[in-house]
């Protein structure tokens, strides 16, 4: 087990806060996604907890990407990963934030 | 309304495809779900960390309060995904707290949407006293006049302690895709030998397991379609239909599965079942769809035609 | 009646019994000093198939009927449920569930459930019968057990020797009595004489199920008292 932690820059307007959602599922090759407003300004915060050891370096790219692409300043992440590829960890995060965002209020 | 389904029936939404939380979601009124220690909580297992296995925010099993068809009751679903929804500590307490609620709260009933292999072998021990708790806070429940209902239709079906636990509820929906018993194919093939059990033969492990089989000894009260309106509307009519726990009831179903034994005792395959049963044709019984296996059995589980 | 069987029935009930055994399968009744018990449950380790989940189930409605709140104690020595093709075609899980549920009937009418663990004390076995008492206690030779520790490694694929160190500390994982003590499922083992053990247990009040708040006084199970209780909000439901 890892547990690994970024802060993340995100362009454009702090996302609103909304009732927290998770998105996956922590099964083989895959991985759950808890989004929670977060306590950070301008930033997202993330925590990762992997049965994958030493994939630290690949862990911020991805979310730097993620970051990148979504406007997701003043969120927080959790992540359970069971040894999810890349693909399939952008894919939950771009579906976590969505599903986040995309409540009614 | 639903795009790329031209006609006028809605279309069908596998039950067995949706995650657990989905299936809740589908099955209770639209929006009325309310979770009970939900993955904020970040309430996991103390016992996988150790051996180097992830965790999950609702370690395997969503529970909650919701409506349905307006009525409140409570519902746990358990997550096939994830440990093959296997029953530790947590997972455990969570639905004993359910069925305590219900005790206490008296709602219209309690939805078990069942998917699990039974015990979590990582947390063996621990996993077993949890499912004994469970059986006893189900039957609390019951005694306190509160039906439960399980539904079996997820892709990891209903085995070990869990097998046990869906018999002790009032009543049980289940797909033909659903699979309940105690000793899953796996289990036996690797304790007894591929002679008695090879769980590769898929024909055999549907037709020993399956949703037909249940339905037709009467270990499943409704037959549905892998679909969750189906399941939706078996719950509503299953809660509406709870069997009682007194001494008269209790002596019915002994009665009733006595006789089984009688009629049934000579049978190690489910087809001599079914031909012991003079079921018409019991060789086509696996090609059909649950509407018509429902109708060829109907004489067989002593219903009116 | 095997002499192991003999010897334990002996120590629990001096004053006299007549118990039967047949097939792994136990039933009768026996004086004690908290007056006369309904007497069943399994020796020999035997594996509970649907004909013997069935004969006790009948015994418990028997009991119930003829004699009522008289107390049961539950002998228990079983490898589990037994395995094989007839049992799940036949719906063995709906066998123990009805068990279950009869144990259940006799509890609500008053009838004191105590069982006595000599053996093995496996999953589908322990579960519908032994594991539903009021309490569960243990005398020489108890041994409850879901799967043994290379087992356990060969189906999760996980390092033995990992296995083996985690148990030195966790309850969780490996077989034995000791552990099931500490879970909360399972009391101290008796130190004889029996029979006056045995009076002492059947004199205690039932009360509801309180094996998760022993586990924690225990330190077996640190987190399921407090999660049952969250989610039954009987404490009251958090903001």
């Amino acid at each position: 087990m890892e547990r690994l932690a970024f802060e993340l820059e995100s362009a454009g307007p702090p996302a609103p806060r909304a009732p927290p959602v998770v998105v996956g599922v922590v099964a083989s090759g895959n991985l759950e996604v808890l989004v929670e407003p977060g306590d950070l300004a301008g930033r997202c915060r993330v925590e990762v907890a992997t049965s994958a050891n030493g994939f630290a370096e690949i862990w911020d790219a991805v979310l730097r990407d993620f970051a990148a692409r979504n406007a997701v300043a003043g969120l927080a992440l959790s992540v359970n990963d069971a040894g999810a590829t890349p693909a399939v960890v952008s894919l939950r995060l771009d579906q976590a934030v969505e599903e986040y965002l995309g409540q009614r209020p | 309304m639903t795009p790329g389904n031209p006609g006028h029936l809605p279309a069908r939404r596998s039950y067995r495809e949706a995650t657990a939380r989905r299936r809740l979601a589908g099955i209770l009124d639209p929006g009325s779900f309310t979770e009970l220690l939900g993955p904020s909580e970040r309430v996991t297992s103390p016992h996988l960390a150790g051996l180097g296995l992830a965790v999950a925010f609702d370690d395997g099993v969503v529970v909650g309060r919701g409506l349905l068809g307006g009525r409140v009751v409570l519902a746990a679903s358990q997550e096939g995904g994830f440990m093959g929804g296997a029953v530790g500590e947590v997972h455990g307490a969570k639905l004993v707290g359910l069925l305590r609620r219900a005790e206490r709260e008296r709602p219209a009933g309690v939805l078990l949407l069942l998917d699990s292999g039974g015990v979590r072998l990582q947390e063996a021990n621990a996993g077993l006293v949890a499912v004994s708790e469970i059986m006893r806070a189900l039957l609390g429940a019951r005694a306190a006049g509160v039906p439960v209902v399980g539904l079996i239709g997820g892709g990891w079906g209903c085995f070990g302690g869990m097998g046990i636990v869906a018999r002790c509820c009032d009543a049980l929906a289940m797909s033909e895709e659903g699979r309940l018993g105690i000793s899953g194919p796996d289990v036996i093939e690797a304790t007894k030998g591929v002679e008695e059990l090879d769980a590769a033969d898929r024909a055999l492990v549907w037709r020993t397991y399956g949703g037909k089989h249940r339905y037709l000894l009467g270990e499943a009260d409704l037959l549905v379609e892998d679909d969750l309106a189906a399941f939706r509307d078996a719950a509503a009519a299953l809660l509406a239909s709870p069997r009682s726990l007194d001494e008269g009831a209790l002596a019915r179903e002994h009665e009733r599965l006595a006789r089984r034994l009688a009629d049934f005792g000579g049978c190690t395959d489910a087809a001599d079942v079914w031909r012991a049963a003079a079921v018409p044709d019991p060789d086509r019984l696996p090609l059909l769809d649950a509407d018509a296996f429902r109708r060829a059995v109907a004489a067989a589980r002593g219903e009116e035609p | 009646m095997t002499p192991a069987l003999g010897a334990l029935v002996g120590a629990l009930f001096p004053a006299g019994h007549a118990v039967r055994e047949e097939g792994g399968i136990v039933v009768g009744a026996a004086h004690t000093a908290a007056g006369e018990v309904a007497v069943l449950g399994t020796a020999g380790g035997v594996e509970v198939g649907v004909e013997a989940a069935l004969a006790l189930a009948g015994e418990v409605l028997r009991t119930v009927r003829e004699h009522p709140g008289r107390p049961i104690v539950v002998l228990v020595d079983t490898r589990g449920q037994r395995m094989s093709r007839r049992d799940e075609v036949l719906g063995l899980n709906g066998y123990l569930g009805h068990l279950a549920a009869c144990v259940e009937l006799a509890r609500r009418r008053g009838h004191p459930i105590v069982a006595v663990v000599s053996g093995d004390a496996v999953s589908g076995g322990v579960l519908p019968l032994g594991f539903m008492a009021d309490a569960v206690h243990a005398v020489e030779g108890a041994h409850p057990w879901v799967m043994s520790l290379p087992a356990m490694a060969r189906v999760t694929k996980l390092p033995l020797e990992r296995l083996e160190e985690l148990s030195q500390s966790s309850p969780v994982l490996a077989p034995g009595l000791d552990r099931f003590v500490r879970l909360g499922a399972i009391e101290p083992r008796w130190e004889p004489p029996l029979s006056e053990q045995l009076a002492a247990a059947l004199s205690r009040p039932a009360g509801r199920d309180r094996r998760a708040e022993l586990g924690l006084e225990r330190g077996g199970r640190l987190l399921a008292a407090a999660v049952a209780r969250r989610v039954s909000g009987e404490d009251g439901d958090e903001p």
